[in-house]
């Protein structure tokens, strides 16, 4: 299940203005992966360049054996199937209903009956919390409700790869939590490469397996989670820790005179703030992309930050995993990757499953 | 782990202050005279191709057509009466002092249905029918619902464009009808209520000059029409960024350039028509 993504060599301008350049990167299938970015490095053109909307100038996309930028049309309609997309403000169709906007995709490409169209959708909507909208137009609800209505739509088809721009914006933070545990659970019950782009910090830290960040025109670092939270890097470090102390600055990079003043006022990045655990699936599933908690610092030799990976009622998730594991594994091996699965003890059987909707207390942000 | 790249070319743009000036108004120029013209013959290859493809979208076809009808048609007969009038009388008086009273008619069915029907028509489409279009396409590309129908895998020029250029042509076609029973009524009226010509010689004289051809090259223009206004709106629409005065300056666009394609279409076709098919005699 899943899809893994590609990208070597990718650059793209517009005329003159480089957006990025040399962009590569692995997006692990099944895994969930982030990209953050100070505001215009180009993160959504990026999204919408993974999917074929805009032709990037070099570079190669790969999905599998194909090359995205390369295909002739006729499969690049094709290989989007692939590809569930949700879009900053939903991008619903205005001159339909909610229900028709995500029965849409089904109606086109599927022969299912008008029944079980409406089964599916009512599912669909159901998982996003919508249920009792179906008869409101896009222009009737609010931005929250378009988001996730655009959710709906991009899983009908069930698709290996979801891309997510910007789910956090205008969203208020409670809504922003309980959507990215629709994504972690999505993640677990349907195993598709998720990428999402956000500038949500909170979400950066604790959703995601894997977090890459565009910086400059370059992607100044991508791998696990673990590897940029417990990087030096500075601005790696002053980004995630949403930190005015680095060398990002208000428009863009700041000087060499900012940067002495910085340092003359005796400003110090301070110690790195610890790990939070990760954000885990409320439907009992085990995720199949989830990296164990400390694998990565372990095996890379270094020391977390003090205090990492506790979560709020103080369990320490590198004892906790190897127990979360070995009572999940009956169910994951059963039915992970079923739709709507569900362990015969129900959601919450393990007591130590973080409540939907809360990530971990990650302290010192 | 190092930031690769991080300070290198990134004030590579800001060049100097006349050469920048320069190379802005060779790129603007540049843009005029080649780029867009060149997007724009791709869209209409590419939306060639949409045409042949499977299933036809009849019911966005009528809906469409329908649409523009309802925006069209009220105007259309508003602007044909005068038009009919403002003839009758122009040539009236001329005709009159010629001694050719009876061929008013004639000359009014020549002006009317070879001419004033089609440029009539043109102004209505690429005005009412064009602008409309542009603006609902234009707001859905706004809005990345052009984007989201992509990702869903459904070729936008097909499932839009297609039917809309069609609807538009083919209510061009009944526009151009409408202008020339119309304007013709209009030339009537005046030609026997206020310069006191007789109904007889007016309708007698109707086929002296024209012939069945002129009527044929008339709807055939009032289709071109309709196609290439479809064309440009969609163009137009598809292209429209930066919010919502991005609409407006696409609408705005549209018609300019719909209504000076048409002009010089409808001179193109006139021309090609006097060139193949010859003059009645008297």
């Amino acid at each position: 299940m899943g899809v893994e993504i590609r990208v070597e060599g990718l650059t793209k301008s517009f005329g003159r203005q480089v957006i990025w350049q040399d962009v590569s990167l692995t997006i692990p299938a099944g895994e969930i992966s982030v990209l953050l970015g100070p505001s215009g490095t180009g993160k959504s053109v990026f999204l919408k360049s993974l999917v074929g909307l805009l032709k990037p100038d070099r570079g190669h996309i790969w999905i599998g054996d194909r090359d995205l930028p390369y295909l002739p049309e006729g499969q690049l309609y094709e290989t989007r199937k692939l590809f569930g997309v949700l879009f900053q403000d939903g991008a619903l169709f205005g001159s339909m209903n909610l229900f028709d906007n995500i029965a849409f995709p089904l109606r086109e490409h599927t022969r299912k009956s008008e029944s079980e169209v409406k089964r599916i959708v009512l599912e669909k909507m159901d998982m996003v919390g919508l249920l009792g909208a179906e008869h409101k137009l896009p222009g009737e609800i609010s931005g929250g409700m378009k988001k996730r209505a655009g959710l709906a739509r991009a899983l009908v088809l069930d698709p290996e790869i979801l891309l997510v721009d910007e789910p956090d914006s205008g969203l208020d933070p409670v809504r922003t939590a309980f959507l990215n545990q629709v994504f972690i659970d999505l993640n677990a019950q349907i195993g598709a490469t998720f990428l999402i782009v956000t500038h949500d910090i909170n979400t950066a830290r604790t959703v995601p397996d894997n977090i890459g960040l565009l910086y400059q025109r370059h992607l100044a670092m991508f791998g696990p989670r673990e590897m940029l939270l417990s990087s030096e890097e500075p601005v790696v470090r002053q980004f995630l820790n949403a930190s005015k102390i680095g060398p990002i600055g208000m428009s863009e990079e700041k000087d060499e005179s900012e940067l002495e003043a910085e340092a003359k006022m005796g400003h110090d990045p301070g110690k790195l703030p610890s790990i939070p655990p990760q954000q885990m699936p409320s439907n009992g599933l085990l995720r199949a992309g989830m990296h164990a908690p400390g694998a990565w610092c372990a095996a890379h030799g270094v020391t977390p930050p003090p205090g990492s990976f506790v979560d709020d009622l103080g369990r320490n998730w590198v004892e906790e995993w190897p127990r979360y594991v070995a009572s999940m594994a009956p169910v994951g091996a059963s039915s992970a990757g079923q739709p709507g699965g569900m362990p015969p003890g129900g959601p919450g059987q393990f007591p130590g499953n973080p409540p939907p909707g809360r990530p971990g207390g990650g302290a010192g942000y | 782990m190092s930031t690769p790249g991080i300070g290198a070319d990134q004030r590579g743009d800001k060049g100097g202050g006349s050469s920048a000036t320069f190379r802005k108004i060779g790129d603007g120029a540049a843009n005029v005279v080649v780029r867009e013209p060149g997007r724009f013959f791709a869209l209409c290859l590419d939306t060639g191709r949409a045409v042949f493809q499977w299933p036809f979208q009849w019911r966005e076809f009528v809906q469409q057509a329908w649409f523009i009808v309802s925006v069209t048609v009220v105007p259309t007969m508003l602007v044909a009466i005068p038009f009919g009038g403002i003839l009758s009388l122009q040539v009236g008086g001329l005709i009159r002092q010629l001694g050719a009273q009876s061929y008013t008619g004639a000359t009014a069915v020549v002006a009317i249905v070879r001419e004033a029907s089609p440029l009539v028509t043109s102004l209505l489409v690429a005005g009412a029918a064009g602008s409309a279009m542009c603006a609902d396409i234009g707001s859905r590309k706004i809005r990345e619902e052009i984007d989201a129908m992509e990702v869903l895998g459904i070729n936008p020029l097909h499932r839009l464009v297609v039917p809309r250029m069609f609807a538009c042509a083919f209510v061009a076609l009944f526009l151009n009808g409408l202008v020339s029973v119309v304007g013709l009524l209009g030339g009537y009226f005046f030609n026997v209520m206020l310069q006191g010509g007789t109904p007889g010689a007016y309708l007698a004289s109707f086929n002296a000059i024209a012939q069945l051809p002129d009527l044929l090259q008339a709807e055939f223009k009032a289709f071109v029409f309709g196609i290439t206004a479809g064309l440009v709106a969609a163009y137009k629409g598809l292209n429209a960024k930066g919010g919502p005065k991005g609409v407006g300056d696409a609408v705005n666009q549209t018609v300019v350039i719909t209504f000076m394609l048409l002009f010089v279409e409808n001179f193109l076709i006139s021309t090609l028509y006097f060139q193949f098919v010859p003059s009645k005699g008297m």
